[in-house]
């Protein structure tokens, strides 16, 4: 169906009667909704009403639009989803004051967002559907089978929420307003978020526990203290088309590819050796070991790194595990390393069970400085830097040092990798002041 | 060459490379790579991806998003799939294609936001009301990855169902050598979708295997969505007999494919008594230990499975041949050993198990088989 065929429907409603409680306040706000849609004119097969759960939520049923019933307190995030995917939809959503509450933070977001959405609120102080208990917007001392005593909860005032928060069009009145379906049309022709609040009777339940009528429901707004009428009317960038214009920038350029490495100098290792670097965050634990695995790489061989940081990242302990291998890694943990390099008290503290299971064949590098741990591996104390060395690239430095006592890659390869990454210079100065 | 990279990498593109369009997570360690990827990436294809509110919202936006004609993920951890829950309900219900992907950590609740786990085996399976079946896959190396998530694609996409991809911290943070030719370029089907112009009704329960074409919302042919107990025209319904249709028909469209979604990796050689068995990340250490055992003569025989659900039965019976013992490793409290033994009453089942935070170890793996 091509965008200008334009169908005009005497109704968007099916042939099916509600199945409302006689009086109740749904039928006549559905009624208001047709009207509505019949006076925006709007393809019947670009609408979609998203449906809450409760009686309100058996509304999608009653009309020949697309419909989606989802969850409860969960339909403005279908509804957001379907909006995101398809911008050129007008999607109304029929809530419950229930759905509201449950639901309170996607309302916040949605408004905030200014995602293109209208929010049609069937608010009538309880849940309906599972027997008139309280909700969000029960007005204080009201009866509840909840609040038998009177409800002691102030009421939450969605318009004036979803107002403060950004949306751009919000209205509040009730089921008996005439003015409701040009207030709903005017709604779904705003671009971006918009709600309208309608006070309504739930005959079943809340008249039966609380003196309520046409009458005492207008006045309701008046003794909440909450603004009646148009309350906020403010174009504002609606999200999903903010969204497709914000990446219209990007739109095209090349995926991120994984880095690939090739092989430079093939070195040979009769078996898997693993070794692991222990600092602290900060002290570039984990880059410094990055360039020696990918030193590695370049040397044709098979590298797993596996890191161990606490949440906060930039304090505590940092540790990189480093397998290197002539073949394929299957197991990228490590039982035993045959070496450590031991940057850091941190690094020291966290080494401990380590350094335990290691035997006299394994050997510890410890960062100048640093005290010598007890371990049955054989423990080298590294000589600080002949030249001078950045206090952040004291990890690189010791790693390093390591490396060329462990005989464990050509200082061409670790040139190379230097080479490829960033900080090139820094990085080759490092590795020179190690290898003097 | 070389690749230098991590199993979330690997999700990712598999996941582009799919056809994903729609894209929502909310942040969590370790899954969160996959949110910042594909928040950089789908834009470029002309994709949409978000950051939601929160993990309930997430996979609302994407379930919205399937059913307007998108291809959906979303990515989580743990305590994201327990806000998932009643969302992955209506999934199934509502006939939602639907990627998910758990990047397990250890525990419960918060439980190790850095530390590796495989304790949502069970939980993606069973993670939501009614007991109805999910399909969920788990890749055996970062690499493997990529062709998962392929299929997760697919398969969500022809069985309109919420398909799992269940990985974990190790294997999606360890940044690790790949050889490319390792990426499985697996078909991706796509849903059948209704013809315009010819009689539709959104959902069919006859034949109860056979999945119903979709129409989108927003198509010219107006359709109907719920998550409610619903007739095929997606009514809601209390009539047994459509009731009981409704319920066989999606039990029916998993369980009756199950030779179709079955999938592992079989290492079996003749004469073997020892069975190992490990999916996920663990598949590592097993790999490991069957090289050693079988360089010490010993015979062993390993099972990977990549389907954890369905079990792959078959390829589970066909390896049990002449094993008179069975050994299943897992970071959790010995959960897929459990499937084992329902598959293999009559044979010793051993469990190995981990829950320290590290990977369980081809050595622990070996002695289990003495
Ligand atoms: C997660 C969840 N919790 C509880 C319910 C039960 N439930 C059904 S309808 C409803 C409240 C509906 O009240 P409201 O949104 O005001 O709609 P009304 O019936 O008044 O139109 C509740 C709590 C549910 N369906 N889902
Ligand atoms: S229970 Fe209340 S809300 Fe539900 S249909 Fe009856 S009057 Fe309306
Ligand atoms: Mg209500």
């Amino acid at each position: 169906m091509s965008d200008i065929t334009v169908t005009k429907l005497a109704s968007y409603r099916n042939q099916t009667p509600y199945p409302f409680c006689p009086g109740c306040g749904h039928g006549p706000i559905l009624d208001h909704l047709n009207k509505a849609l019949v006076k925006a004119a709007i393809d019947p097969a670009k609408v979609v009403l998203v449906s809450d759960i409760g009686c309100s939520g058996l509304s999608d049923q009653y009309f020949a639009t697309h419909a989606f019933h989802g969850l409860h307190g969960r339909s403005l995030t279908y509804a957001t989803g379907i909006k995101l995917a398809r911008p050129e939809l007008t999607v109304i959503v029929v809530i419950g004051d229930g759905g509201t509450g449950i639901g309170g933070t996607h309302l916040l977001q949605a408004a905030r967002r200014n995602i293109g959405i209208t929010v049609l609120v069937f608010d009538n102080f309880n849940f309906g559907m599972t027997g008139g208990q309280h909700s969000v917007t029960t007005p204080k001392g009201a009866k509840t089978p909840t609040t038998p005593l009177g409800n002691l909860e102030r009421p939450l005032d969605l318009c004036a929420t979803v107002a403060v928060n950004g949306a751009s069009y919000v209205w509040r009145g009730t089921s008996f307003d005439g003015e409701l379906s040009d207030r709903i049309a005017e709604a779904i022709t705003t671009p971006g978020f918009a709600l309208l609040d309608v006070f309504e009777l739930c005959t079943a339940h809340f008249v039966e526990h609380n003196t309520m009528s046409k009458s005492t429901l207008l006045e309701m707004a008046g003794r909440l203290g909450f603004e009646t009428g148009l309350i906020r009317r403010q174009p504002r960038p609606e999200y999903a088309a903010a969204y497709r214009e914000a990446m219209a920038g990007v739109r095209g350029q090349p995926l991120r590819e994984p880095r690939r490495i090739p092989t430079l100098q093939p070195v040979s290792l009769a078996r898997p050796f693993r070794l692991i670097a222990a600092g602290s965050a900060g002290g570039k634990v984990r880059s410094a070991t990055r360039l020696l695995a990918e030193a590695a790489v370049l040397s044709g061989l098979w590298v797993t790194q596996r890191e161990d940081y606490p949440v906060t990242v930039k304090s505590g302990h940092s540790i990189a595990e480093l397998v290197i291998a002539p073949e394929e890694v299957l197991y990228t943990g490590i039982e035993r390393p045959d070496a450590m390099v031991l940057l850091s008290a941190d690094g020291i503290k966290k080494s401990g069970a380590m350094l335990k299971v290691m035997d006299q064949h394994g050997r510890v590098f410890v960062a100048p400085g640093l005290p010598a741990p007890p371990t049955a591996a054989a423990v080298e104390p590294l000589p600080a830097p002949a030249v001078r060395v950045e206090r952040d690239h004291m990890g690189l430095y010791a790693l390093m040092r390591a490396v060329r006592a462990l005989d464990l890659l050509p200082r061409s390869a670790l040139e190379a990798a230097a080479q490829r990454g960033g900080r090139a210079e820094a990085n080759l100065a490092t590795i020179a002041a190690a290898f003097a | 060459m070389r690749e230098w990279t991590d199993g979330s990498t690997a999700i990712v593109r598999g996941a582009l490379h799919a056809g994903c369009t729609f894209f929502a997570g909310y942040p969590i360690t370790p899954a969160s790579p996959i949110l910042m990827s594909m928040l950089a990436e789908l834009p470029k294809t002309g994709g949409v991806a978000i950051q939601a509110e929160d993990e309930i919202a997430a996979i609302g936006m994407c379930i919205g998003a399937a059913m307007s004609g998108a291809r959906a993920m979303t990515a989580t951890s743990g305590p994201g799939i327990s806000l998932y829950s009643e969302n992955l309900g209506l999934a199934i219900m509502g006939e939602v294609p639907l990627v998910v992907v758990d990047v397990q950590r250890l525990g419960p609740a918060t439980g190790g936001a850095t530390t590796v786990g495989q304790g949502d085996l069970q939980f993606v399976r069973w993670g939501t009301s009614g007991g109805f079946p999910v399909i969920v896959l788990a890749p055996s190396t970062a690499a493997e990855g990529y062709g998962v998530t392929r299929r997760a694609f697919d398969l969500a996409e022809r069985f309109r169902t919420p398909v799992f991809v269940l990985t974990d911290k190790e294997l999606s943070l360890t940044t690790t050598t790949v050889d490319p030719r390792a990426y499985e370029s697996v078909p991706v089907g796509a849903r059948v979708q209704h013809a315009v112009g010819q009689p539709f009704t959104p959902y069919h329960y006859e034949p109860a295997a056979a999945v119903p074409p979709i129409a989108h919302v927003g198509d010219p042919t107006l359709v109907r969505f719920t998550g409610s107990t619903h007739d095929e025209r997606a009514f809601l319904t209390k009539d047994p007999a459509t009731v009981g249709k409704l319920n066989a028909h999606l039990c029916a469209k998993i369980d009756a494919h199950a030779a179709e979604l079955e999938w592992a990796h079989s290492d079996l050689q003749p004469g073997a008594e020892t069975l190992l068995v490990a999916f996920g990340v663990t598949s590592g250490a097993l790999r490991q230990a069957v090289k050693n055992l079988r360089a010490n003569g010993r015979k062993v025989s390993s099972l990977v499975p990549i389907s954890v659900w369905p079990v792959p039965e078959r390829a589970l019976a066909a390896a049990l041949q002449g094993v008179r013992r069975v050994v299943v490793a897992e970071l959790n409290p010995g959960l897929f050993a459990r499937e084992v033994r329902l598959v293999a009453p009559n044979v010793e089942v051993v469990s190995v198990t981990r829950m320290d935070g590290e990977l369980v170890s081809p050595t622990q793996i070996e002695e289990a088989c003495r």
